[in-house]
């Protein structure tokens, strides 16, 4: 039994850490998607983070100026989304497979040169008192620095979308456009700054990976993950509080994998890769009920284009 | 429109090919050149070429399998983006037919049939997972096929990796060779597969279906307007899984066939991604059926096109992928731009 304990213990710190860049993408993602515009490219959006911080950090050697860096580049590629979604009105399903392929392909052009080189990374970084309490100052305060941003990020943005005129703008634009329209609310610009920005933080979630996480370049290192937080943003319910505990049981899920393997598990190992994603399907069936939607439902125009002209 | 956008793409992508054949010491008319040979390399040999155009058409069937299997779909504003993870599960029905269960089997055209068969079996299985969680669950159906995409994946996966592998393959992560009457007949002197036949077979029934028969309407009726179908007692929930599950089978084929007109074995990674460049195929095919296919043999020759720079250019696989979404975006950005009719005219001359 004396094994059992740091098991779980370090298996559950492995979950915040596999959890986090799946947080960053989904707290960024849902901002989007309560704007009314839905994201399938949050794969190569995480892609161009990463490898645009990693190539900052490896530059300049300065984190901070990194994942201003990244953040950048997945606002450029927010800006085309945007742009072709909301005022082109192109399916934005079809524009969001379009972004993961050109995110995709843009990252492992850039980073053909990077691939096996060392950069400035985030190293951990306990905090003094709360990293003394046992087991939960291991498992959650001795982590490096945007883990800590992220559980920052998940409050204020819950009280922003909840709480703040903003947010109330921004869900009305989501819910009901027309109805904010006529209340003088300019959805696009709103539906612009809130697919730009929600980029930008995803981003983050790719930047993640090359600087802390895997603390390296590697060509196609998201490995699904950005599949996977558009799932966690419906398991969610668009709700930033319930994606934190969303991203870290699939954190957990692809940390006790690795665990098991660890320890020398029986399972083959493309079982362990499944794990998450068949979990996704299976926690779907039981969140999708109809009463759950209809307190939570999704935001109304989720995927409609919204036109000034037509009436739908 | 189509042309100036595809155009426009080239010239995107231009820039990007200039900068990588930029070398240090060489100016940039050296770069410039080397692009312009290289875009005369891209697209004469697999639109000029017979050779060359009969690998587009090859490449061009896995494509158009399963473009076409997503119209239905699509046509009922079903997101089926599960296209991959369906062509997985026929290429692995098809093999384990093919390798394990009918392998003493000395007719090709029984086997055909049923390796075929198996195959769009195990991709509609793929495809009612969706469907019956949409039908009674109204869960989301886009990231359901989406997450059944890597399970399919994997599952070959594990297959090639541990199980299948061929134990005189030399360690390589492939399975046996199907037997000689699980291969299907090529035509062109042999360097076509026959799937091409089947692809515009269907196409044309799938024309039918949609111009003249009453599922070809009601499934336009749910797409544009679900509760007029409602009130016109279309049965959404059935229709629904129908759609998935033809969608499914669909793909689910064309991995057999794949399987048995061109690879004859199952290997990991054997789609570089057909599955979700079939979503942007059907998507500018306008969900036509015989839009589909010449879309499809567009993209085909795109992908050979990139092929014989990767071979002969050294440039790296990303740069398919950029191409593939600038080229997207391009046409859709054209159409849109076109759909608008932009005219200018003077400040309060409305």
């Amino acid at each position: 039994m004396s094994d059992i304990v740091p098991f779980v213990v370090f298996t559950l710190q492995a979950a915040v850490r596999a959890g986090t860049p799946l947080l960053f993408a989904v707290l960024g993602d849902i901002l989007t998607e309560r704007s009314g515009v839905m994201n399938l490219g949050i794969e190569g959006l995480m892609l161009v983070g990463a490898i645009s911080g990693f190539v900052a950090s490896y530059s300049t050697g300065n984190l901070f100026l990194a994942i201003v860096v990244a953040m950048l580049a997945g606002a450029a590629l927010g800006l085309v989304h945007a742009f072709f979604t909301i005022s082109l009105r192109v399916n934005q399903i079809v524009s969001g497979l379009a972004i993961t392929m050109l995110g995709t392909g843009i990252s492992g052009l850039w980073g053909k040169g990077y691939v096996g080189v060392v950069a400035q990374r985030f190293t951990p970084m306990r905090i003094p008192l709360l990293s003394d309490i046992p087991y939960i100052g291991t498992i959650f305060f001795n982590h490096s620095l945007l883990v800590y941003i992220s559980y920052i990020c998940v409050p204020l943005l819950w009280l922003f979308v909840y709480k703040t005129k903003y947010g109330m703008t921004l869900r009305a634009v989501g819910e009901a456009p027309e109805a904010a329209d006529s209340r003088g609310i300019n959805v696009f610009a709103v539906r612009y700054f809130y697919t730009v920005l929600g980029c930008s933080i995803t981003a983050i979630g790719g930047a993640y990976l090359s600087l802390a996480y895997n603390s390296m370049w590697i060509e196609n290192m998201t490995a699904g993950r950005g599949w996977i937080a558009i799932a966690l943003v419906l398991f969610a319910t668009w709700d930033p509080v319930k994606a934190l505990f969303g991203a870290y049981l699939f954190g957990g899920v692809t940390a006790l994998g690795f665990r098991l393997q660890a320890i020398g598990a029986d399972i083959p190992t493309d079982f362990l890769r499944m794990l998450p994603y068949l979990l996704t399907v299976v926690v779907l069936i039981f969140t999708s009920t109809e009463k759950l939607r209809l307190r939570v439902g999704a935001p109304a125009t989720l995927g409609i284009p919204y036109s000034r002209e037509e009436k739908t | 429109m189509p042309v100036l956008s595809i155009l426009f793409a080239l010239f995107v992508m231009g820039i990007f090919l200039t900068v990588f054949f930029m070398e240090p010491g060489r100016g940039i008319r050296f770069a410039l050149s080397r692009t312009l040979e290289a875009y005369g390399e891209m697209l004469s040999w697999p639109f000029g070429n017979l050779y060359g155009f009969y690998e587009t058409l090859n490449k061009m069937i896995p494509l158009a399998f399963v473009g076409l299997g997503l119209c239905i779909a699509y046509r009922m504003r079903i997101w089926n983006i599960g296209g991959e993870g369906q062509l997985y599960m026929g290429a692995f029905a098809a093999t384990w037919g093919a390798l394990f269960l009918f392998n003493d089997l000395q007719s090709p055209l029984l086997m055909a049939c049923l390796v075929i068969s198996m195959g769009a079996v195990f991709g509609a299985i793929w495809g009612l997972i969706p469907a019956v969680m949409k039908a009674f669950a109204k869960t989301d159906e886009i990231v359901v096929t989406l997450m059944l995409n890597y399970v399919a994946i994997f599952w070959v996966d594990y297959l090639v990796y541990g199980r299948w592998r061929d134990p005189a393959g030399f360690g390589f992560p492939l399975t046996a060779e199907y037997p000689a009457a699980a291969r299907l007949p090529r035509i062109f002197d042999g360097n076509v597969q026959i799937g091409l036949v089947f692809v515009v077979v269907l196409a044309v029934f799938l024309e039918y279906v949609y111009r003249r028969t009453s599922w070809g309407q009601k499934s336009a009726l749910i797409g544009d307007n679900i509760q007029a179908a409602i009130y016109a007692g279309v049965n959404i929930k059935l229709f629904t899984i129908l759609a998935l599950l033809a969608s499914g089978a669909i793909a689910g084929a064309g991995g057999a066939v794949q399987m048995m007109g061109a690879q004859h074995r199952l290997q990991p990674g054997f789609s570089p991604g057909y599955g979700y460049t079939a979503i942007i195929i059907a998507w500018l095919g306008k969900l036509n059926p015989i839009g589909v296919v010449v879309v499809a043999i567009l993209f085909g020759g795109l992908l050979v096109g990139n092929e014989q720079l990767q071979m002969f250019y050294r440039v790296p696989i990303a740069l398919v992928y950029v191409f593939q979404g600038l080229v997207l975006f391009s046409l859709l950005g054209g159409e849109a731009i076109s759909r608008y009719r932009i005219r200018f005219h003077k400040r309060g001359d409305e």
